[in-house]
């Protein structure tokens, strides 16, 4: 009964990250305007191309409105109430050391994200990020031998001017929707992954994302090329301190992969998901999509939600390439006031593409929690396959589970198949295991985790201990 | 505004008195107000979530022609209409364009059960018709239920007192005839008080080629312990647009199923809303669609659990060939306290060509935990092995086809619990599979 005394032990923890680190940040002034831009551009020392297409898409964002169809009840946001660049590394800047400032490293440390090489044997690459700027980016000499660029955008604009020129916006066009507007307008550090061809990335690379500094937002932004024949296996991890007003985080992620190549991309999201009385938490709004140019290419998204106040993202294939494939697999949980929209979508253009999606909901609180996801074939996508399958667990009366799949079929020899179920966690289950001496709430652990193994199964193997954790932490004092 | 909406609202605002004058006296007690809804919401537009599939604005734009005045066409519904579904003998009776026909039978069997147009309606389903009228059919919600409110001036009332039980199956016939296009808003109310049991057939047919814009509204109330079987045969031609929304209110212990079946059409659109407001209930939903050239179906559905211990069943099944456009949008919506709600919904697809096109959207909305609530939706191809398997036994590629999409039909007629209509209706997918059915030709029901 391990996993039982895991559950329990993590289970008397509440949001472990909430703390704040004091360290001197260098912010801008709040509000948004040409000018934010400029200063932003110029801070980060950018070429006058990546200003333009900043200025553009804010021109773009200045025509569009915030979108309101999802099954949220959102806060208003005050766009000129945030401030958009926060350098917790200024201080460095200033002094011309190269250290890195001792607080930093604590902090990451607290999180369980070593920046010290010393830990260079465990086989993670890591690009830790606060606020706006990348604070380190760990193995990159390593990574380099390969031919392999992992570094911080920042860097990635000023070393590889051109690979970043090629591909940024080709996913996700700033026009795409409302918050990739503003993203692209003004974006601050993310990572950038470049994998050559027929290179397998020798380690995972990973980064981390923190908010720190008060009334701020992160407008992160990862680039992912893997080129021909290459693969990587990418992480992403979250966490937030607690704060009584929301924080907004609207990132892109863009992943392009090319013939044979493969990409494996996971985040474990765990930003602060306000208090028991749905104050504060980070409001979540990220657009993500991949598109699979080369034939046989894959991705495969695997995500654990549990953070976040508001939710609502989408990470999507755009699957191309002939034969290519595009895999989906979602665990969130949602408690107290936590609201989430979430899911994927499939958009088949090549010949004898397929996808899955599977979808775990957990519901829990007060919290409401809906799947979305589109799937559509295009009449040229022969023998298009897809399978769906999105499951809802309800724990508790008051939450809510949703579930809006879409799916558009113009093709005749497509198979597009879908699947979901809501129900609660049945008594005979739970009775089989009272009977067996194992009381409610370890049993109730104990089930959560065996429904969202068929996608906790998919991550690596440090993530899959921390999602495990994560789940048993966000269900404290649902059950019962 | 837009220029179908001008249209309509000119055309009210100059016809107003016209339309009150030749109208039924209870439908124009809530005409004003509905009027008001539709100059304020305006058509559905394709933005709107319920609308995305279909170009209401595109289908209401024809000019289309109205008889305010209720000139009476003449035609004999019953020379056309012989006979009935073999073995199966019911009360026959016509709705001509939006009139309920003026020869139809009065049905009298003591019980105080009343059939017909409400303008001939005794008092007690008058005064039924007024407590229901426009109560479900909410006009402020839906611009199309707005604007037939406005405009209808008859209703076809099925009304069964309490503890009664219509012992026949009821056949209405909905007659489309016109010389020129025309447009019809047709109004049916069902009220079944208290234990009350009955059996409805409804025909869509239209017998000349012309142009057909039809908006159906049909508000049905099931009070406790009744028992409703209800099925809807639309037969038409490419160039009829159907729009029909049904708004049907359960009470408790009640036993509800509604048949939809779509064989053929030009563009139809389908609005049921379903509210279960009592326990112990339960609800089918069924729904059969073979559509190909150029037509358009679309089902939306909603089934409102809002109080606990329901069930509900639905199953839509889309055959679609050529440039067929299908769409099914089916909501399941379980409201906070409706604990041990059982529901399930299924849509399955087949597309059998290149331009065919189909979406579907099976949606759960769930605010109550100890429920059991499931949906499954698929679109594909008709399996390789088993044409193959038929193939081998002799049976010709094309004729193997048809027994497939026979055979994925039949999940729903199978629902029917009206045997003869059951073996009518295997008999009509069939014929129009084989491309017999191409044109309707007055009742095939009947042939």
């Amino acid at each position: 009964m391990e996993t039982n005394q895991y559950v329990k032990e993590v289970a008397g923890e509440k949001y472990k990250y909430g703390f704040t680190t004091d360290i001197h940040t260098e912010i801008i002034e709040k509000g948004l305007n040409e000018q934010t831009i400029r200063t932003i551009s110029e801070k980060k020392g950018e070429p006058e191309w990546l200003l333009q297409f900043r200025l553009d898409a804010y021109k773009q964002w200045l025509d569009m409105k915030q979108p309101s169809w999802g099954h949220l009840k959102m806060p208003e946001i005050d766009y000129q109430a945030i401030s958009y660049y926060a350098d917790p590394t200024a201080k460095k800047k200033d002094n011309e050391n190269k250290e890195i400032d001792p607080e930093l490293i604590k902090t990451f440390d607290k999180l369980g994200i070593p920046l010290e090489e010393r830990l260079a044997l465990s086989g993670t690459a890591v690009d830790a990020v606060m606020d706006s700027v990348s604070v380190k980016t760990t193995q990159q000499e390593v990574l380099a031998e390969k031919g392999i660029i992992f570094c911080s955008f920042g860097e990635a604009v000023k070393n590889h001017p051109e690979l970043v020129k090629k591909y940024l916006g080709s996913v996700v066009p700033p026009k795409d929707n409302f918050f990739a507007a503003l993203n692209s307008a003004v974006f601050s550090d993310g990572s950038f992954v470049y994998i050559p061809k027929n290179t397998r990335c020798p380690m995972e690379l990973s980064t981390y994302f923190r908010i720190n500094a008060r009334m701020t937002g992160q407008f992160e932004r990862t680039l992912i090329v893997c080129d021909e024949g290459a693969y990587v296996s990418y992480l992403e991890g979250c966490t937030a301190p607690m704060r009584d007003e929301n924080q907004l985080h609207a990132a892109i992620v863009e992943i392009v992969v090319m013939d044979n190549a493969e990409v494996k991309y996971s985040t474990v999201q765990n930003w602060f998901p306000g208090d028991e009385n749905g104050q504060g938490g980070v409001l979540n709004l990220v657009t993500k999509r991949g598109h699979l140019r080369g034939v046989n290419s894959k991705l495969s998204w695997t995500q654990v939600e549990t953070g976040s106040a508001i939710t609502w993202k989408y990470p999507s294939c755009v699957l191309s390439g002939d034969g290519s494939q595009a895999e989906f697999y979602s665990v969130a949980l949602t408690n107290h006031y936590q609201q989430a929209d979430t899911g994927t979508k499939m958009i088949h253009l090549g010949k004898n593409t397929k996808s899955t999606i599977i979808s775990k909901g957990i519901s829990a609180g007060k919290s409401q929690n809906s799947y979305r996801g589109l799937v559509r074939v295009s009449p040229n996508a022969d023998g298009a396959r897809n399978y769906s399958s999105c499951d809802s667990l309800l724990l508790g009366s008051e939450c809510g589970a949703h579930t809006f799949p879409y799916m558009d079929v113009k093709n005749n020899n497509a198979v597009v198949e879908h699947e979901a179920t809501t129900s609660k966690i049945s008594e005979d289950q739970l009775f089989y295991c009272n009977q067996r001496g194992i009381s409610t709430e370890e049993a109730v652990g104990l089930i959560v985790n065996g429904y969202a193994k068929d996608v906790i199964n998919k991550l690596p193997m440090e993530f899959a201990v921390e999602a495990q954790k994560l789940l048993a932490v966000n269900l404290e004092g649902s059950v019962g | 505004m837009t220029q179908s909406e001008k249209q309509y609202i000119d055309l009210y605002e100059e016809c107003r008195e016209v339309i009150k004058a030749n109208s039924a006296e209870a439908l124009n007690a809530p005409r004003e107000l509905a009027f008001k809804h539709f100059m304020s919401a305006g058509f559905p537009t394709l933005k709107k979530e319920e609308y995305k599939y279909t170009d209401v604005q595109k289908a209401f734009a024809p000019d289309y022609g109205l008889n305010f005045k209720r000139i009476d066409i003449p035609t004999d519904p019953f020379e056309v209409f012989r006979c009935n579904v073999p073995n199966l003998s019911t009360l026959l009776y016509f709705v001509v364009n939006d009139l309920c026909f003026k020869d139809n039978p009065t049905f009298n069997d003591g019980s105080g059960i009343y059939l017909g147009s409400i303008k001939q309606a005794p008092e007690r389903a008058k005064e039924a018709f007024t407590q229901h009228y426009t109560k479900h059919a909410d006009t402020a919600s839906d611009g199309i239920t707005a604007l037939n409110t406005a405009l209808a001036q008859d209703a076809f009332m099925v009304y069964v007192p309490r503890h009664q039980r219509l012992n026949k199956t009821l056949q209405v016939i909905n007659l489309l005839h016109a010389k020129t296009d025309l447009m019809v808003n047709r109004r049916v109310m069902i009220v079944l008080e208290e234990g009350a049991q009955a059996t409805l057939l409804f025909c869509d047919h239209a017998m000349d080629n012309v142009s057909f814009l039809a908006t159906q509204v049909t508000e049905i109330y099931c009070g406790n312990n009744s028992h409703l079987d209800m099925y809807e045969m639309e037969e038409n031609h490419t160039q009829c647009t159907r729009f029909s929304n049904t708004y049907v209110n359960v009470g408790a212990d009640c036993n509800v199923s509604i048949n939809n079946i779509t064989l053929y059409n030009g563009t139809t659109r389908n609005t049921t809303r379903v509210t279960l407001q009592g326990e112990h209930s339960e609800v089918t939903l069924n729904g059969c669609v073979i559509a190909d050239k150029n037509q358009k179906v679309d089902n939306n559905t909603l089934i409102e659990h809002q109080v606990p211990n329901c069930k509900s069943n639905e199953l839509y099944r889309y055959v679609l060939d050529d440039s067929a456009v299908g769409a099914f949008a089916g909501r399941i919506l379980v409201q906070p306290g409706a604990q041990k709600t059982v529901s399930e919904e299924n849509n399955a697809n087949l597309c059998a060509t290149k331009q065919a096109r189909m979406y579907s959207q099976p949606m759960l909305e769930i605010y109550a935990d100890d429920v059991k609530c499931s949906h499954g939706s698929t679109v594909g191809v008709l399996d390789e092995n088993a044409l193959f398997y038929m193939q081998q036994r002799g049976i010709p590629t094309e004729e193997a086809r048809m027994l497939l999409k026979h055979a994925f039909i039949s999940q729903v007629s199978e629902k029917i619990r009206l045997e003869p209509l059951r073996e009518r209706l295997n008999y009509l997918v069939n014929k129009r599979f084989r491309g017999q059915l191409d044109k309707c030709t007055g009742c095939s029901l009947c042939k």
